[in-house]
């Protein structure tokens, strides 16, 4: 689904990413996890082009994102995100955030689109907030709504780059909850978060970033408890034991 | 009473306040041209800023240069680094000229103003889109939206409610700015007090009576502008 090769990026003088080559199967759920600027984010923005890489290839479904005469728009719309910051579009109701991109880019009809809508939202568990603003809503409410609007494009392959990190500690689970029930769904998705219960208990694979690197790539369950490098050992015991 | 009289000789003897009237008209009439020029011009000069224009990649030092933004940035620092009054004349006498030279004085004014405008127009809507969270163009174009449709659905709707409320002030100082025409021989709000008071002596009631006017003219404004920022908040 998802071949990274050589990927690298540099912000100035500044490395980010050192070379990374991975590849992600269709269903993976891959937790990516690490310190603050190891790179995480970066690296999971660029699998869309949202950053553009320095160097290096990142091909999905086959097709090099990278390729200057590709259609990056079309490729993208099979690429949902879901982004900590929610960026729902303020000036727009729920119901039309969910509804702009499918009669925009795909050409539904506002019928099809607007059946589809409130099949998600129904799904979200926000079926009553469809005629409500963004400011209306709760942070939980608003990242629920933003992962419906993701999923309105019919992805392949979602990222989420820390969903719940700008969350009130409450309402971390009903986001959670929906990731999982994707999850169960068999979506490929790839998650940079905090939420070590959730890398632990629902990812396939974890990455464990290190200064712009994928240090360590394995089950949850050999990371969390077994793991090889000593930097993922001591990451690992700064954020479970505090 | 006594004094009721003196103000109908000044202003009513001899139809005099047809002077107003007459500047009045030339002075919104240069005002309203000058706010489409400097729209028109503005809009322009603000999406050269915004463009992401680079045609020297192959040269490692101007590979980040854009000249577009570079051409209208000279621009709009030379018009806001000069008075109003200096490009106004300039205009007049060093531009208008020779076979230009009978081009109405309300075009000159119009154009004068206008071009002044325009920089300070730019620089609002550059200000009012840069503004904007750039989680909001990520999100759109995360969604496979192309720029012109991210554009037209997710950014201008939204810039435009920063925008407003500073392009209808921008409009204020316009109108207050066209009473500086009579440097070029132009016959506004102001110029038309000096001629009554030429013909009747009184120097006190002819320029409270032109500062009255423009004082309502920019109430009216100012009201219309609190009224549109108000509208505007209902629906965030």
């Amino acid at each position: 689904m998802i071949k990274v090769v050589d990927l690298h990026k540099h912000f100035g003088d500044l490395e980010v990413l050192k070379g990374i080559n991975k590849e992600i199967k269709k269903g993976d759920v891959v937790a990516v996890i690490g310190p603050s600027g190891s790179g995480k984010s970066t690296f999971l923005r660029c699998l869309n082009r949202l950053e553009e890489p320095t160097k290096g290839h990142v091909y999905i479904a086959g097709e090099d994102v990278m390729d200057k005469k590709i259609d990056l728009n079309r490729l993208r719309e099979k690429v949902g995100m879901v982004f900590q910051h929610f960026n729902l579009f303020p000036h727009k109701t729920v119901l039309e955030n969910l509804m702009l991109a499918p009669t925009k880019v795909k050409g539904m009809t506002s019928e099809e689109a607007k059946k589809k809508a409130m099949i998600l939202l129904d799904k979200v568990g926000l079926k009553d907030k469809a005629e409500a603003y963004p400011n209306q809503l709760s942070g939980g409410q608003k990242q629920r709504i933003a992962i419906a609007r993701a999923l309105a494009m019919e992805p392949h392959l979602m990222l989420f780059d820390e969903p719940t990190s700008a969350l009130d500690p409450e309402m971390v689970k009903e986001v959670l909850d929906v990731m999982r029930s994707l999850v169960d769904e068999g979506m490929t998705m790839v998650i940079v978060t905090h939420e070590m219960g959730f890398a632990k208990n629902v990812a396939s694979r974890v990455f464990f970033m290190d200064q712009g690197t994928v240090l360590e790539d394995g089950e949850p369950a050999q990371i969390f408890n077994n793991p090889k490098h000593e930097r993922t050992r001591e990451f690992l015991e700064k954020v479970l034991n505090h | 009473m006594a004094y009721l009289s003196v103000l109908k000789g000044i202003f009513i003897e001899g139809n005099r306040y047809m002077y107003i009237v007459n500047g009045l008209s030339f002075s919104v009439g240069v005002t309203l041209l000058a706010a489409l020029i400097g729209l028109t011009v503005g809009v322009l000069l603000a999406i050269m800023r915004l463009s992401h224009f680079c045609p020297f990649k192959n040269s490692e030092k101007y590979k980040n240069t854009n000249p577009l933004n570079l051409v209208a940035l000279f621009y709009i620092d030379i018009i806001r680094g000069t008075p109003a009054v200096v490009q106004l004349m300039i205009l007049a006498n060093v531009v208008f000229v020779g076979n230009l030279r009978n081009t109405p004085i309300f075009v000159v004014a119009a154009m004068a103003f206008g071009l002044n405008s325009s920089a300070y127009v730019a620089e609002i809507i550059r200000a009012g889109i840069e503004g904007l969270d750039k989680g909001q163009t990520e999100a759109s174009r995360a969604l496979g939206m192309n720029y012109f449709l991210t554009m037209k659905e997710i950014i201008i709707p939204q810039a435009i409610k920063n925008i407003l409320p500073a392009l209808v002030s921008e409009f204020i100082t316009l109108l207050k700015e066209t009473s500086i025409v009579g440097f070029i021989g132009g016959v506004d709000l102001l110029r038309s007090a000096n001629i009554i008071t030429s013909q009747t002596y009184r120097g006190i009631e002819p320029l409270l009576a032109v500062g009255l006017i423009y004082l309502i003219m920019t109430s009216i404004f100012t009201k219309f502008m609190r009224k549109v920022e108000k509208g505007l908040k209902v629906s965030d």
